[in-house]
């Protein structure tokens, strides 16, 4: 291609292709808007089919989750508290682990350190998510089995353990990035008045940056209640609501999956069922999301 | 600060200052040890992979059809492997390529170049971030409703790579936006000052400028897509392919797909065979980031 052409000789065919060729591009941006108007209208068609089939007090209040085997019974709730234990039990595992994590990296660490901590910890997220739940069939649960012997193959704890240390680099990299940021004005303006390192890390940096931190937990949690292969593989296909992170359970994206490997017919109730359980799973998500940038933008300091 | 020891005297005692000394020595400790559970998380389990596929990724493995009996993945056996999903994965990756690359480039020259600083601008934008937090087995529905259902394309090649296409293209339109504005306006003033229209400007001189960081950014997006199993599944990709996929609109498996299935399966023998799927999944992503690296080193330069 020649560079720019200078002879201004079809100034109007210029104008027109540039015209042409801005719309293909807008075309491509607005693809984004058509793709997120297309999953709410899958969702929402999906979901009206199913609830002309099934009432929906029945679907949030009773207990048994079966759309795909006889006898059927449409009570999501056994799928949520799957999804509750997961989520839960995954940030008692990443929040904790992933704020000191980023405390060290941005109060305590050399940059040398950071340059080569940082990076590794991103490995843990750029890895297959059914990689984890390999790792936790083959290497979590033969080791809570010898702790516990009445650990089945499926169990809740085994995919909690895993979806947390998959979340620990979102925690992590966001919350230090967020401490970073702090100017190093406040650090020394408390470092003046006689506070130790200690009480410069937990009572100036992490107030100072709890929006960042903060809106990297909901992040990270909303990542919990999407994730998908880990803790099928890990956790189990029984929707069974237990205290026993050491039964099997299945949460709502598990239960998706069940049903894609499955051969449901097309129309038939169990594939309606895939779409309000996906509507569920896709409002959670969502309105996390939403909060996060809510909260980032809600609690947001201003430094200069 | 809340230590405060409330004694008349504005000084710390030597047992106050020991004590936080103490308390600061113990922090970092813990800080130092949460740091640690990562990085042995990650060594754990690389090790573990390593260990349970030790010797069994091997030639044949590569080359030939899965099995349902272990046997014919040891030595002696007639050979059984990952060689559909395999093959699977590399046309699944490189058709989203084409079209990630298009519409994820297109869509970010429009955001950086033409788009009006107007609401409609920042409502695109805004709701980009947003897909980009919707859990990718929900991309599946939306694939299996609108490629495989509404556009009759059916559980094929073609409807798999849209599907990933859909979901990766929000952080391929971020990270080429961010290698864009990373383009010097002097070099677009200078092009408008010899008389070139926009598009000249952007093809001759934005597109070329900010293409290392956008292949990187590409690249690494793919290398996502190529470990994605949910979003495929709910396609409708096959567990287990005995032949490699013969045409776009035809039955494929991919590697986690394949990887999936094996894990499964309840002997314990074919734990070795998924670990063996995931080191091949694993080497193949490790190198298409390698790729991503290099290109980024080789360009570093020249900015």
């Amino acid at each position: 291609m020649s560079g720019a052409d200078l002879t201004r000789g079809g100034s109007d065919i210029n104008s027109r292709r540039n015209d042409a060729v801005r719309w293909v591009f807008f075309a491509c941006a607005a693809l984004s808007i058509l793709t997120t108007f297309a999953i709410a209208l899958v969702l929402i068609e999906g979901s009206i089919d199913f609830f002309g089939d099934v009432s929906i007090v029945e679907f949030f209040t009773t207990t048994e989750w079966s759309p795909i085997i006889q006898p059927r019974s449409y009570g999501i709730l056994p799928l949520i508290w799957g999804t509750l234990i997961i989520t839960v039990g995954s940030a008692l595992v990443a929040i904790p682990v992933g704020t000191a994590t980023a405390i060290y990296l941005s109060e305590y660490a050399s940059s040398r350190v950071r340059s080569i901590v940082k990076p590794t910890l991103e490995i843990l997220a750029g890895i297959p998510t059914i990689v984890y739940g390999f790792f936790a069939l083959s290497f979590i649960t033969p080791r809570l089995q010898g702790v516990f012997p009445q650990t089945g193959t499926f169990n809740a704890a085994a995919g909690a353990i895993v979806v947390g240390v998959m979340i620990i680099p979102m925690v992590s990299s966001l919350s230090e990035d967020a401490m970073s940021a702090v100017p190093d004005s406040l650090r020394e303006a408390a470092y003046g008045l006689g506070a130790t390192e200690y009480e410069v890390s937990t009572q100036v940096v992490v107030p100072a940056s709890i929006s960042g931190v903060l809106a990297s937990y909901v992040l990270a949690i909303s990542r919990a209640i999407g994730e998908t292969m880990a803790v099928t593989l890990a956790a189990g296909m029984s929707p069974n609501i237990t205290f026993n992170p050491l039964e099997p359970i299945q949460t709502m994206t598990a239960y998706m999956v069940q049903v894609g490997i499955s051969d449901v017919s097309v129309g038939s109730i169990g594939y309606q069922s895939l779409f309000a359980v996906g509507m569920t799973l896709f409002v959670l998500t969502l309105s996390m999301n939403v909060f996060s940038m809510w909260v980032r933008s809600r609690y947001r300091e201003e430094y200069q | 600060m809340s230590t405060d020891t409330g004694s008349e005297s504005p000084f710390a005692s030597a047992g106050d200052v020991d004590r936080k000394h103490l308390i600061g020595r113990v922090f970092v400790g813990m800080c130092f040890l949460s740091t640690l559970v990562g990085i042995v998380a990650l060594g754990l389990l690389l090790a573990d992979v390593a260990y349970e596929s030790w010797g069994w990724v091997t030639w044949e493995f590569l080359t030939y059809p899965p099995s349902r009996t272990i046997e014919n993945y040891l030595p002696g056996g007639r050979g059984a492997g990952i060689f559909p999903a395999l093959i699977g994965s590399i046309l699944l990756i490189a058709l989203t390529a084409i079209f990630t690359v298009f519409l994820g480039v297109g869509a970010a020259v429009y955001l950086e170049e033409y788009a009006p600083d107007s609401r409609f601008t920042s409502f695109i934008e805004a709701n980009i971030s947003n897909l980009a937090g919707v859990p990718s087995i929900v991309y599946g529905l939306l694939g299996l409703a609108i490629f495989v259902r509404a556009f009759q394309l059916g559980s094929s090649l073609i409807a798999g790579a849209l599907t990933l296409t859909l979901l990766i293209l929000p952080i391929v339109i971020v990270s080429a936006q961010e290698s864009l504005r990373a383009v010097p306006d002097s070099q677009r003033r200078a092009a408008y000052g010899v008389g070139a229209t926009q598009w000249e400007v952007i093809r001759d001189v934005v597109l070329p400028s900010a293409m290392p960081g956008i292949m990187t950014g590409t690249i690494l997006a793919l290398s996502r897509a190529i470990g994605e199993t949910a979003p495929i599944l709910m396609v409708g990709a096959a567990t287990s392919m005995f032949t490699a996929p013969y045409s776009l609109t035809g039955p494929f498996s991919a590697m986690p797909m394949q990887i999936f299935d094996w894990a499964r399966l309840p002997q314990d023998d074919f734990q070795h065979v998924a670990a063996a799927g995931i080191v091949v999944l694993l080497t193949v992503l490790l190198a298409m980031n390698a790729v991503a690296i290099y290109i980024r080193h080789r360009f570093e330069t020249q900015l």
